[in-house]
C-alpha cells in the first residue's frame, strides 16, 4: 500500500519518495514551495474540522496545505529499516 | 540607470530591503501590506552611481501559477508593459529557509540575467541553530552570495559595498551572466539538496520559538478564539483609543469654522467655506484617528508574520463555503478598503475562486463606511460600557459581522451557482514570526493616513463643494425640497422612502457614488446649512432629524452599501468585463434595499422611535 502525507499522524515523521503526478500543475507547486524526494515531513497542526487543513514541517519550514493536496505527496512504505 | 530586481519567496523581506534601501520613496503607488503590483524606486551607491530597484510580489519558482506572480515574472522578463528588463536580479531568501527553498535560485539563473543571492535574517537563522558555509555555497551554485539582515543598517552598508565592488558593469566576472540550465525541476531539486547539504549545517533545536508559538496559535480550538479576541480587541480599539484625537481635531474644526466666519464677509463666500468645504471635509477628516488603529492594527498582523496563521485557521471554514483561507487575506485587507483587497485576490490560483472572492470583497466594513457607523452609531447609541467593553465598540463589531455573515452565506450561493467547480488548495508559507520593522511600519501607516487624507482633498472636497452648490441654490429656496439639491434628490425619494429614507438621505445617497464617507460629508453640509450655530455637533443634529427607525435602516443600508465608483471600476479591471461589476453593483442594491426597508420596518412594528 502507498503511504501518503495524510495518512501521518501529527508529530510523525516520514519521508517524501514520489509525488502523485495525477494533477502535474499541483506537483510543479508542492515542488515549487519546497518539497522533493528525501526531505523529512512532519504535520504539526490540523484544522478544526476533518484536520483540513494541515501544517506540515519540512526543512525547517511550515507550510500549511489543504488534505487534498497533501495527498498527492507519497511517502516511505514502510518505517525505516533498522540495518542488522 | 542600472536596475534592479528584487525577486525571491512571499515573506523574505523584499519590501523591508527596498525600504532600507530607498528610504520608502516608493514611485509607483502600491496598497501596504500584500505586494501585488510592483514597487519602483531609487538607491545610489557610495560612489554616486544610482541604482534602480523593483521591489516584486513574492514568487517561488518559475511557472507563475497565480496573478501577482505573473507580475514578477513578467517584471523580469521584460514583458511589463512600459518598463524594460532588469540588468540584474538580487534573488532574495530568508536564510533559515535555505534549505528549502535553494532551488529557487537555481530555478531564477534560467532567466538569463546576472543574480546575486542575498541570504536575509541571517540572525534568526542562527538562532534557530542554522550556520551557512558562504563561500562553499558560491561555488557550489557559482553566483556571489551575501548574508544580510535587511533590517538594519549594517546588512544595508555591507550590501551597498558589494554592489559597489560588484559594480555597474554586469559583464564583468562573477556578475557574468550564468549558462540557463535546462533541467526539469525533480533534478534541480536533488541538485539544490545536495548543496546544502555540504553548505548548511543545522543543529536540529528540540522546538523552535516559533513552534512554541505555533502550538497555541495554530491549535484548532484556542487557535481561533484568539483570533476572534485578536479581532474583537482591535474594533474595540477603534472605538475607545481614538477618542481624544477625535475631539482634538474637532475642536480643530470648529475653531476653523469660526475663525473663517469672523474673517470673510458675510454671504455665500462665508456658506461655501464654513459649510461646504470646512464642515465636509472636516466631518471625513475627524475619523482618521480610527483609521490609523485599524491599519495599525492591520500591518501588525501582517508584518509579525500572523496574517498567513490566520488564512490557515480560517480556511478549515472558509472550505465549508467553498473559498480557501487565501482568500482571508483579501477579505480582511478589504475591512481597511475593498480596492486593495480585491487586487490582493491576485494571489488565489483557481481562478472561480477569485471572481467569488471579489465579488463578496464589498460586504467587508471598508474604512469609508467606518464614518458612516461612527456617526449613525455616536448619534443613537449611548457611550456607555457594557462591563469593560465599549457600547458603540459592541454594535459596531455587530454590524461587521453581520456584513462577514452575509459574505460567507453570498460566496456559498455562489459557488453553488455561478462560479461552481473545485476549489484551490491553499498551499501557503506559514513564515516564522517576527518583530516589525519599526521603521516599514511606520512607512506602511503613513501611506495608509495619506491614502485617507487624500481621497479627502480629492473625492471629499469637491463632493461637499458641489452639495453646497446645489443645497444653496435657488438663493430664495427656504426648505431643502426647493433647492436644486432636493429636486434631483426628489427623484429617487420616492424608491427610498418605503425603507424610512427623508430626503437628506437620498440627497447624500448620490454623491457617496464617489466615496461612501461622502454620504457623512454630505450630511454635515446638508444639516449645517440650515444650521446657525456651528457649534452643534453633527451627531447631535442627527439624533435630532431622525428617527430610530431611519437610522437602524440607514445602517442596515450601509452594510451592503451598492456605492463607490471606484471599487466597481476595480472589479471591471480585475474581471476585465462589464458583466461583473455590473452584477456585483446589482446584488448589492437588491440585498441593501432589503435589508435597510425589514429593518426599517421591524423597528417600526416594535415601536421603537
Amino acid at each position: 500500500m502507498i503511504k501518503r502525507l495524510t495518512d501521518l499522524a501529527k508529530n510523525e515523521t516520514g519521508t517524501i519518495v514520489d509525488f502523485d503526478e495525477t494533477d502535474p500543475r499541483l506537483s510543479v507547486r508542492l515542488r515549487e514551495i519546497g518539497f522533493a524526494e528525501g526531505d523529512s515531513v512532519t504535520p504539526l497542526h490540523f484544522g478544526l474540522f476533518g484536520k483540513n487543513p494541515m501544517s506540515v514541517r519540512v526543512n525547517g519550514a511550515l507550510i500549511a496545505l489543504r488534505r487534498k493536496d497533501a495527498h498527492a505527496i507519497l511517502l516511505k512504505s514502510i518505517p525505516t529499516e533498522v540495518t542488522p | 540607470m542600472l536596475r534592479l530586481a528584487l525577486l525571491g519567496a512571499p515573506n523574505c523581506g523584499k519590501s523591508s530591503l527596498f525600504n532600507a534601501l530607498t528610504g520608502g520613496k516608493a514611485k509607483v503607488a502600491n496598497y501596504p501590506g500584500v505586494t501585488v503590483e510592483y514597487r519602483k524606486g531609487e538607491f545610489a551607491l557610495p560612489s554616486g552611481q544610482e541604482i534602480e530597484l523593483l521591489d516584486l510580489p513574492g514568487v517561488y519558482g518559475d511557472c507563475g501559477h497565480s496573478m501577482d506572480e505573473r507580475v514578477a515574472l513578467d517584471a523580469v522578463r521584460g514583458d511589463l508593459d512600459g518598463e524594460r528588463a532588469p540588468d540584474a536580479i538580487l534573488f532574495m531568501m530568508d536564510a533559515s529557509h535555505i534549505n528549502t527553498h535553494l532551488h529557487n535560485v537555481l530555478q531564477a539563473k534560467n532567466h538569463g540575467l546576472p543574480i546575486i543571492l542575498v541570504l536575509n535574517m541571517m540572525d534568526m537563522a542562527a538562532r534557530d541553530g542554522i550556520t551557512i558555509d558562504l563561500t562553499a555555497l558560491e561555488r557550489e551554485i557559482g553566483i556571489p552570495v551575501i548574508s544580510c539582515v535587511a533590517v538594519r543598517g549594517s546588512g544595508r552598508s555591507l550590501l551597498l559595498d558589494f554592489l559597489e565592488d560588484w559594480g555597474g558593469d554586469v559583464t564583468h566576472g562573477s556578475a557574468a551572466k550564468p549558462d540557463p540550465e535546462q533541467i526539469d525541476l525533480k533534478d534541480l531539486q536533488a541538485r539544490a539538496r545536495s548543496i546544502t547539504s555540504n553548505a548548511v549545517s543545522r543543529v536540529q533545536k528540540a522546538e523552535t520559538f516559533s513552534q512554541r508559538i505555533d502550538n497555541w496559535v495554530l491549535h484548532p480550538f484556542f487557535g481561533i478564539i484568539l483570533l476572534f479576541i485578536i479581532l474583537f480587541v482591535m474594533f474595540q480599539a477603534v472605538y475607545t483609543w481614538s477618542g481624544p484625537a477625535m475631539d482634538l481635531i474637532e475642536t480643530g474644526i470648529s475653531l476653523l469654522q469660526r475663525g473663517a466666519a469672523a474673517i470673510l464677509p458675510e454671504g455665500l463666500i462665508t456658506s461655501l467655506v464654513v459649510d461646504g468645504v470646512i464642515a465636509g471635509v472636516g466631518a471625513v477628516l475627524v475619523f482618521l484617528p480610527q483609521i490609523i488603529i485599524l491599519f495599525a492594527f492591520i500591518l501588525l498582523l501582517e508584518a509579525s508574520g500572523y496574517m498567513a496563521r490566520a488564512a490557515f485557521l480560517v480556511d478549515t471554514l472558509m472550505a465549508k463555503v467553498g473559498l480557501n483561507g487565501r482568500a482571508f487575506i483579501p477579505l480582511l485587507s478589504s475591512f481597511a478598503c475593498a480596492i486593495p483587497g480585491i487586487m490582493s485576490a491576485r494571489t488565489i490560483e483557481q481562478e472561480r475562486d477569485r471572481l467569488t472572492t471579489i465579488l463578496i470583497a464589498p460586504l467587508m466594513t471598508c474604512a469609508a463606511r467606518w464614518p458612516v457607523y461612527f456617526l449613525i452609531i455616536g448619534a443613537f447609541v449611548p457611550a456607555e460600557k457594557v462591563g469593560p467593553f465599549s457600547q458603540q465598540g459592541l454594535v459596531a463589531f455587530g454590524l461587521i459581522l453581520v456584513g462577514v455573515f452575509f459574505a460567507l452565506l453570498m460566496a456559498a450561493i455562489f459557488k453553488r451557482t455561478l462560479t461552481k467547480g473545485a476549489s484551490s488548495g491553499l498551499l501557503i508559507e506559514l513564515p516564522s514570526y517576527k518583530a516589525p520593522v519599526f521603521k516599514d511600519y511606520l512607512i506602511g501607516l503613513w501611506d495608509r493616513g495619506m491614502i485617507f487624507v487624500n481621497r479627502a482633498g480629492r473625492i471629499i472636497l469637491p463632493a461637499s463643494v458641489l452639495i453646497w452648490g446645489l443645497m444653496s441654490f435657488p438663493t430664495h429656496a427656504t426648505t431643502t425640497a426647493q433647492t436644486w439639491a432636493g429636486k434631483v434628490g426628489g427623484l429617487i425619494e420616492p424608491i427610498l422612502r418605503p425603507i424610512g429614507f427623508n430626503l437628506e438621505i437620498a440627497i447624500s445617497l448620490i454623491p457617496a457614488m464617489a466615496a461612501r464617507e461622502v454620504a457623512v460629508s454630505s450630511l454635515a453640509t446638508i444639516y449645517s446649512i440650515g444650521e446657525v450655530d456651528t457649534d452643534v455637533k453633527l451627531t447631535e443634529l442627527i439624533a435630532a432629524n431622525w428617527t430610530l427607525p431611519t437610522a437602524l435602516a440607514f445602517l442596515a443600508w450601509f452594510v451592503f452599501a451598492p456605492q463607490c465608483l471606484s471599487t466597481f471600476a476595480i472589479i471591471r479591471k480585475e474581471t476585465n468585463s462589464w458583466k461583473w461589476p455590473l452584477f456585483a453593483f446589482g446584488y448589492l442594491f437588491v440585498l441593501a434595499y432589503f435589508a435597510a426597508g425589514i429593518t426599517y420596518h421591524t423597528a417600526l412594528a416594535m415601536g421603537l422611535s
